[in-house]
């Protein structure tokens, strides 16, 4: 694949953040991610899209090391994340943010000890501090009262933004966002939504998004790519890729989800 | 056959001391259980085989084995090994070991129930693994086990006569004693087996109302 910046958007900011080298992710004989290349500029907002079992959200788990990749190397900010020692992968995963699509709150843990837990575990915040942050994300995703709640007293709605918060009090320079809204009651995706398209403008965060929304994806995307088979088969500006795709599996998956 | 509540009378002092031996039992026994039973459990989650293996081979034959062997071993060969424990002592551990078998298996289905996502969060959030256990993955997976736990106490309690073999003065013990010195054999054995079910069955109510509460 060509660089995917070769398109009209030039990068806005900084240099490359991450970078996919030749990675091959195999489920058994199921080849999920084929000899992969791509990377993503820091600031950027890329959405990955393409039919179910197309990969796009094993390249966020990668990122995220959750899973490892058969072959190849994947690089952020510069140090290589695969293949790494135990302790630079730690050191890689701080940059990294991630909300999923269950969620995945504490269940036994109030709203504000999820989102302070990490800060004060992991980055040695003082609980004071760390309270204060995360009242403030609260605040910021609508949810200033729920500090005392537990995540099950909450709609799904509600607990993926605790989860965007959470995510945001580690200050990750990448926000993964794995299909963030499927799980949702329709009433509710767009207030999750909108919280996105804040963070997208307000912030210098870089995102890479798996999502079915196509309407969000061109919204905050400064770049779309289209994935099948595990393989990036078309990449450009959200004008290009939806206007007009140049690749015919693109059009097809195109008009099955517009 | 006669009903003397007399004999109960004389009875009562001795039944108060071996309720006493026997709640002992039940208690240290349960601690014992549970807390190597955690630790059985943790074991059997290290990525090293030549941990797994060990602890799983010595817990298997533990599991597999009659208590009452057990506590025999314990009682009559441990000694020769130089180790003396009082009676008691022994059938404490020997029952709290034996059942840490159990509350193994117990703690082993609360941790796999706790959802995958839940390990994903806390790897995401760049937790370290010790936390991610003692924050996360325990305070949900011991939640869910309490009721379970509370079965193998009560089925614990059922089998702390079985120390009598080894000359503890638990309840049984006690009344055997007392009806083989006064030939009175029903009030004594009567009133045990109403103190077992005085306890037992309160127990697995509350058992019961811990499972509707903590389990979902």
């Amino acid at each position: 694949m060509k660089e995917p910046d070769a398109d009209a958007n030039p990068p806005v900011d900084g240099g490359e953040l991450i970078r996919f080298d030749n990675v091959t992710k195999r489920f058994g004989s199921n080849t999920v991610l084929d000899r992969l290349d791509f990377s993503v500029n820091s600031g950027k907002h890329v959405t990955l899209i393409g039919p179910s079992g197309s990969g796009k959200t094993t390249i966020l788990r990668l990122l995220m090391t959750l899973t490892k990749p058969e072959e190849g190397t994947i690089t952020v900010a510069g140090e290589q994340l695969f293949p790494a020692p135990e302790k630079q992968i730690r050191e890689v995963r701080k940059k990294i943010g991630m909300v999923f699509q269950q969620f995945n709150l504490f269940p036994n843990m109030s709203v504000l000890r999820n989102i302070t837990e990490a800060p004060v575990t992991v980055l040695g915040m003082s609980k004071d501090e760390a309270a204060e942050r995360a009242r403030d994300l609260l605040e910021m995703v609508g949810l200033a009262d729920k500090c005392d709640a537990r995540p099950m007293q909450l709609s799904g709605g509600q607990q993926q933004r605790v989860a965007i918060a959470r995510a945001l009090a580690m200050r990750p320079q990448v926000l993964l966002l794995d299909e963030v809204t499927s799980a949702l009651d329709p009433e509710l995706v767009a207030g999750v939504l909108d919280v996105l398209r804040d963070i997208a403008r307000t912030t210098d965060i870089t995102m890479l998004c798996v999502t079915h929304e196509m309407n969000f994806a061109r919204d905050i995307s400064d770049q779309v790519l289209m994935f099948d088979s595990g393989r990036v088969i078309e990449s450009g500006s959200p004008e290009k890729i939806f206007s007009e795709p140049e690749n015919d599996r693109t059009r097809e998956f195109l008009s099955a989800v517009l | 056959m006669t009903w003397d509540w007399g004999v109960v009378a004389d009875f009562m002092p001795k039944f108060w001391d071996g309720l006493l031996v026997t709640l002992e039992i039940l208690a240290l026994g349960s601690l014992i259980s549970f807390v190597l039973g955690l630790v059985w459990a943790l074991l059997m989650r290290t990525p090293t085989r030549f941990v797994r293996w060990p602890v799983g081979v010595i817990t298997e034959f533990i599991r597999n084995t009659p208590l009452l062997v057990q506590l025999f071993f314990f009682f009559y060969v441990l000694p020769e090994w130089g180790l003396t424990w009082s009676a008691l002592t022994t059938g404490i551990c020997a029952i709290g070991l034996h059942y840490s078998t159990y509350t193994m298996q117990v703690y082993r289905a609360g941790i796999e129930a706790v959802p995958v996502g839940q390990w994903e969060a806390a790897t995401a959030l760049n937790l370290p693994v010790r936390h991610t256990w003692t924050a996360v993955i325990l305070p949900q997976a011991i939640r869910r086990v309490v009721p379970a736990l509370g079965n193998y106490v009560i089925s614990m309690l059922k089998d702390t006569p079985i120390l009598m073999t080894i000359t503890v003065l638990e309840m049984l013990g006690q009344a055997r004693l007392f009806s083989q010195q006064n030939f009175q054999f029903t009030e004594p054995l009567t009133v045990i087996g109403v103190a077992f079910i005085v306890i037992a069955y309160p127990a697995s109510l509350l058992v019961r109302a811990l499972e509707r509460r903590l389990v979902r």
